[in-house]
């Protein structure tokens, strides 16, 4: 079974849709590279699954929990899908553990100790043990970003949704991001990444989606729909970034 | 041009004085926090509640902030009387205080919480927290930080400002003032030692406000 099923979803910004219709199987692990241009309707998609924009019909089931029922409980679907964003959205007024142990200590009553062990830990796996009580006015975009990953961890998610995570980095700070990012998915997390990063997608992606005038135009093994693009539009747009 | 000042006069009265600046600087402090607290209230129901309720706050601050104080404080100790409200003057002027405090703080807290970047929210969100967690713990503190002189300042304009509940014979600082007067005709300087008072409590209450910024917001 699907850890995330998404089924002809449409979504319209007023007279604007841009989702037409988008159906994508989510497996357990699976690490999915959304690619597309700017308006594609990727991070709208990606904004539904976590239920932080609405959809007009269709449906998404995320770890069993439809996003858009009626009496779907946000909170308990969040606690499983995580999310990290292109502008890192770290709490300015906390340091990198605070901003960590946050959500455990309100979100799951977490006892202080216990989330800063959390903390500890997944601030380690993101290579930022040392970073610890800095505040994110101390760190590097690289590192901004690297906390916030911690921060979604630190929920022990099942999915997590990655929003353009490197695209408001300085080009020697996407690496370090993307290593992280690399070692989660080595580890069996199941990611699911909008990313201008056509290596990344290639290489560490297992599945590959180019979204297209807010529709799934082209699917498959990432190695193999790069080597052969069948549309043409995939062909042009893999021209135009590779 | 020959007036000869006469400050001993002022002396027999120093313990009406005294009575009149404690009472004008308790009621700047309750009306202060309670203001506060309203305008909190009021910022996080405007932004984060339901439209419903946004809108009675938006009718109750607009009716605040485009009246005189003056003519509040008396409409709620002369004129609710007539609806069988009957307060003391000095439940009315704390009342009154906090009513336009609270109605200012509100849309001074609301710039404040509508600067938080969005991103914020939806990161917070993101984590399972709910509305309101994510009001409390992200979003306050960051909207506070950034409207801290603002509001500091309202909370000067609200204790000169305060002077007004004299009108109704509360006894602050300018009723004991206008008290003196009416007994010794000593106008000029009984109106000069007030006024001295307040420019210094004016001075006082900003730079303890300012460190107490300070120790609050002290991290970053």
């Amino acid at each position: 079974m699907s850890l995330v099923s998404i089924r002809d979803v449409r979504k319209s910004f007023g007279p604007n849709e841009v989702l037409k219709g988008v159906s994508l199987d989510i497996a357990k692990g699976d690490v999915v590279a959304i690619i597309g241009r700017s308006g594609s309707g990727k991070s709208t998609l990606l904004r539904c699954i976590n239920g932080l924009e609405t959809y007009q019909s269709g449906s998404i089931v995320a770890d069993g929990i439809e996003v858009a029922g009626a009496n779907t409980n946000l909170r308990e679907l969040r606690r499983h899908v995580g999310m990290v964003f292109q502008q890192f959205n770290l709490f300015p007024h906390l340091t990198a553990a605070e901003n960590v142990m946050l959500a455990p200590t309100v979100v799951n009553k977490v006892s202080k100790a216990e989330a800063r062990a959390t903390a500890a830990e997944v601030l380690a796996k993101v290579g930022l043990s040392e970073k610890m009580d800095a505040y994110p006015s101390e760190l590097s975009g690289g590192q901004q970003q690297r906390v916030a990953i911690a921060r979604s961890l630190a929920m022990r998610p099942k999915v997590l949704l990655c929003d353009e995570i490197t695209s408001a980095l300085d080009p020697e700070l996407v690496n370090e991001v993307l290593r992280v990012v690399e070692q989660l998915a080595r580890e069996g997390m199941t990611l699911i990444l909008v990313t201008h990063e056509m290596r990344f997608a290639r290489d560490v992606g297992t599945k590959l989606v180019f979204m297209h005038h807010g529709k799934v135009h082209e699917e498959g093994v990432p190695k193999e729909v790069f080597a052969a693009p069948r549309t043409p539009e995939l062909q042009q747009f893999v021209g135009q970034v590779g | 041009m020959s007036y000869k000042l006469q400050f001993a006069e002022l002396l027999p009265y120093w313990n009406v004085l005294l009575y009149g600046l404690v009472f004008t600087i308790v009621l700047t402090i309750v009306s202060t926090v309670v203001g506060i607290a309203v305008g909190t209230a009021g910022a996080a129901a405007r932004t984060f509640g339901p439209g419903w309720l946004g809108r009675i706050v938006a009718v109750y601050v607009e009716l605040i902030r485009n009246t005189p104080f003056i003519v509040q404080l008396f409409f709620i100790f002369f004129g609710l009387p007539a609806l069988g409200l009957k307060l003391s003057e000095t439940t009315a002027a704390f009342l009154a205080m906090v009513i336009n405090l609270g109605a200012y703080s509100t849309e001074i807290i609301r710039a404040g919480i509508e600067a938080v970047p969005k991103g914020h929210i939806e990161a917070g969100l993101s984590l399972a927290m709910s509305k309101w967690e994510v009001l409390r713990h992200i979003v306050l503190n960051q909207a506070f930080r950034k409207i801290y002189p603002a509001l500091s300042s309202q909370i000067i304009i609200v204790m000169l400002g305060s002077a007004v509940v004299s009108q109704i014979s509360a006894e602050d600082l300018t009723y004991a003032a206008n008290y003196i007067a009416s007994r010794n005709f000593r106008n000029f300087e009984v109106y000069l030692l007030v006024a001295l008072a307040y420019l210094l409590l004016a001075m006082l209450t900003r730079s303890l406000l300012r460190a107490l910024g300070r120790v609050i917001f002290k991290a970053r």
